[in-house]
C-alpha cells in the first residue's frame, strides 16, 4: 500500500498494485479500505472516492491544521490512515458484504448497433455474445466519466473490443457497451465511444434520489435479457 | 422577492461552493471557478459562505432587482455599474429596487462572481445550488441563464439592512477585502504546483519544460479545464494508466503531450497521467484564464502549499470577524 498526495487537499491511497491481475480480490480490498476509513471518521477528512485498486482521500486543510494541533498536517493525516487501515488487516478478515444487482438489458437489435462488430472481434455468433454477457458475473471498478457511468470488470476476455475509432456525438441513454475489456452503461444521453450492444430501462442515475446512482464502486451486477415487451413495460 | 436577468451575457450560471460529497458517484465538485472569489463577495454582503450567487463569464450582464438588496462582486476587470455610480471590485453596494446593475465585458481576465444579499434561492440539488452544465441539473433549471429569466432571492438577513442604513447618502461601502482576494485578474499568470503523483512517468526534459516555459491557453477550454499549449511534455512509458481521481487543479497530460489543466466541472477521475497539481491558493487565478493568454508554472513544496491555504483560510477568518465588527 503507498500513499501519494494528490494537490495539497487531497491524497491517494493505492491499495493493491496490480489491478488486472485479480480484480475482484482488488476490489475487495478496496471495499474493505474504505469502509474502514469511513467508520475511522478523521476529522477534516470531507469525502472518499474508490476507482479501481485506489481511494482518493479529499481532505480540509485546515480542518487537518486544527485536530492536528502540533503536528505536521500530512504527517499526522498519514498515520490516522495507516492506522485506519492496519487496524483493518490486524482484524478478522471478514469479506464486506456488497450487493448483487441485476440489470435488464434489451439486446435487441435496434439497441445493439455495434452487436455485429463485437461478434466479429469474438468469431462468435451474435446470439452467442448475448448469452455470454448476459451470464458473466461482473464488478463495479468505479463511477465516473460522466455522473452514474458504472465501468465493469468480469466482461469474457473473448468479448474484449476496442473502443470505436470515432466516437459517436449522442449515445442514447441506458445504452450498455463494451470498451476494451470493460462493459459500461450510459446513465444518459451523452458522447461516447463504447461498442452498443444492448439497452436498459432503469434510470441508473437521478439527481433526485440518494444516492443519485443504483451502482457504486464494488457492486456485484448481473444482466438479464429482457423482450422489447419488457423493455417498454419497464421503461413507463 | 425576485432578481430579473434583463441580459444574461456570454455565460452566467448561478453558483456556490459546490456539491461535495458525491465523488463516489461521479459528479464533479462543481461550483465557482474560484469559490474563494465567491465567499469573499458573500461576506461582504452578509451572507454565509454557502449562499449561491452569479458566475459571470466576459460580463454583459444586466440585472435589476424588485427590491433593496446589498451586493458586492470579485473577479476579473470587469467594469460594474449600479445607476450610474460604478461598484469597485470588493465593496458591498446597495441597489435600489428596480433599479439596473449592469457588468461590461473585462479588460483582463474572464469571471466575475456576483453575491446579493439572501443569496439565489433555487431548491438544491444533492445538497447545493450550483448549476452542472454538463449534468443539466442544479441551479436555474439545470443550464445556464438567458435574458428574460427570473430567479428567486432568499430572505434578506437584518445584517445587510443595517448595511443600508449604514450606508447613509452614500451607496458603495469604503472598507474592502485584500486585493489579492478581490482582483485575481490583476495577479501574475504565475501557477505554483506541487509535483503530481506521475511525475516520475515523465522525462526529464517535460520536467524541465514545465518549470519556466509559457504555455497558450487553447481555444478548447472552457468550465471543465483550460487546455494548453507550449512545449511537449513526454513521458517515459506511453502505457495507459488505469483511471483515478483527479480534482481542479490537477495537470493532466494525454498522449500528445499538451497539458490539460483541470477546473471545477473536471470529470471525478481520469487515466491520464498527472505531471503536478496547481495549490488550492492558485486556482483562483487559474479560474480566470482564457484562450491566448500566457501561463507559466513554479514549483513549490508541499508543505508550502499547505501552509499558503492554512494562512489563507485564518485570514480569511479574521476578515469575517472584521466584517461582522463593521457592520454591527
Amino acid at each position: 500500500m503507498r500513499i501519494e498526495p494528490l494537490g495539497d487537499s487531497a491524497l491517494i491511497v493505492r491499495v493493491v498494485d496490480d489491478f488486472a491481475r485479480d480484480p475482484d480480490a482488488a476490489l475487495n480490498a478496496v471495499l474493505a479500505a474504505l469502509r474502514s476509513l469511513e467508520a475511522a471518521a478523521i476529522p477534516g477528512v470531507i469525502e472518499l472516492a474508490p476507482a479501481y485498486s485506489t481511494i482518493a482521500i479529499f481532505f480540509d486543510v485546515a480542518g487537518i491544521g486544527r485536530a492536528a494541533a502540533k503536528h505536521e498536517p500530512s504527517d499526522w493525516l498519514r498515520t490516522r490512515i495507516e492506522s485506519a487501515l492496519t487496524a483493518r488487516s490486524a482484524g478478522d478478515k471478514q469479506s464486506v458484504a456488497t450487493p448483487q444487482i441485476e440489470i435488464p438489458v434489451c439486446y435487441g437489435r435496434e439497441f445493439a448497433p455495434d452487436l455485429d462488430d463485437v461478434a466479429s472481434v469474438a468469431g462468435l455468433a451474435a446470439e452467442e455474445v448475448i448469452r455470454r454477457h448476459s451470464s458473466a458475473a461482473y464488478r463495479v471498478n468505479c463511477v465516473g466519466f460522466i455522473a452514474g457511468f458504472p465501468f465493469m470488470s468480469g466482461l469474457p476476455s473473448e468479448l474484449a473490443t476496442p473502443r470505436r475509432v470515432a466516437p459517436r456525438k449522442k449515445v442514447p441513454a441506458g445504452s450498455v457497451g463494451i470498451g476494451g475489456a470493460q462493459t459500461g452503461i450510459y446513465p444518459r444521453k451523452s458522447p461516447g465511444g463504447w461498442n452498443l450492444i444492448g439497452r436498459t430501462p432503469l434510470r441508473l442515475f437521478d439527481v433526485q434520489r440518494e444516492p443519485p446512482t443504483i451502482l457504486q464502486a464494488g457492486d456485484r451486477v448481473r444482466f438479464r435479457g429482457i423482450s422489447r415487451e419488457e423493455f417498454d413495460v419497464l421503461s413507463q | 422577492m425576485n432578481v430579473f436577468v434583463r441580459s444574461a451575457g456570454f455565460l452566467t450560471s448561478v453558483q456556490d461552493l459546490g456539491r461535495t460529497g458525491f465523488r463516489q458517484s461521479g459528479i464533479s465538485i462543481g461550483g465557482a471557478l474560484d469559490s474563494h472569489a465567491l465567499r469573499v463577495a458573500n461576506a461582504l454582503v452578509g451572507n454565509k459562505d454557502s449562499a449561491a450567487g452569479l458566475e459571470a463569464t466576459l460580463g454583459t450582464l444586466r440585472l435589476r432587482f424588485d427590491d433593496q438588496r446589498v451586493v458586492a462582486w470579485c473577479g476579473g476587470a470587469f467594469a460594474v455599474r449600479i445607476g450610474e455610480e460604478n461598484l469597485p471590485p470588493g465593496h458591498a453596494g446597495l441597489v435600489a429596487k428596480d433599479e439596473e446593475l449592469i457588468m461590461t465585458a473585462p479588460k483582463t481576465g474572464s469571471r466575475a462572481w456576483l453575491a446579493i444579499s439572501g443569496g439565489i434561492d433555487v431548491p438544491p440539488v444533492l445538497g447545493s445550488r450550483s448549476t452542472d452544465l454538463r449534468g443539466n441539473f442544479g441551479g436555474h433549471e439545470g443550464r445556464a441563464l438567458r435574458d428574460g429569466d427570473v430567479l428567486p432571492l432568499g430572505e434578506r438577513s437584518a445584517l445587510p439592512v443595517r448595511v443600508a442604513e449604514m450606508f447613509g447618502d452614500r451607496r458603495i461601502a469604503e472598507w474592502t477585502a485584500p486585493s489579492a482576494w478581490v482582483t485575481t485578474a490583476a495577479r501574475d499568470r504565475f501557477l505554483r504546483v506541487v509535483r503530481g503523483p506521475d511525475w516520475a512517468r515523465f522525462r526529464e526534459e517535460a520536467q524541465t519544460s514545465l518549470a519556466g516555459a509559457p504555455f497558450t491557453v487553447t481555444l478548447d477550454s472552457d468550465r471543465m479545464a483550460a487546455r494548453l499549449d507550449g512545449p511537449d511534455l513526454p513521458r517515459l512509458d506511453p502505457t495507459d494508466l488505469l483511471s483515478e481521481a483527479v480534482a481542479p487543479g490537477t495537470l493532466q497530460v494525454p498522449p500528445n503531450g499538451k497539458p490539460i489543466l483541470l477546473l471545477g466541472d473536471c470529470q471525478t477521475i481520469g487515466g491520464y497521467p498527472k505531471i503536478a497539481h496547481v495549490i488550492t491558493v492558485d486556482l483562483p487565478i487559474a479560474a480566470q484564464l482564457w484562450p491566448g493568454d500566457l501561463v507559466r508554472f513554479l514549483e513549490v513544496t508541499l508543505p508550502d502549499a499547505q501552509e499558503l491555504l492554512r494562512e489563507r483560510e485564518e485570514n480569511f477568518a479574521r476578515f469575517r470577524v472584521g466584517l461582522s465588527l463593521q457592520m454591527s
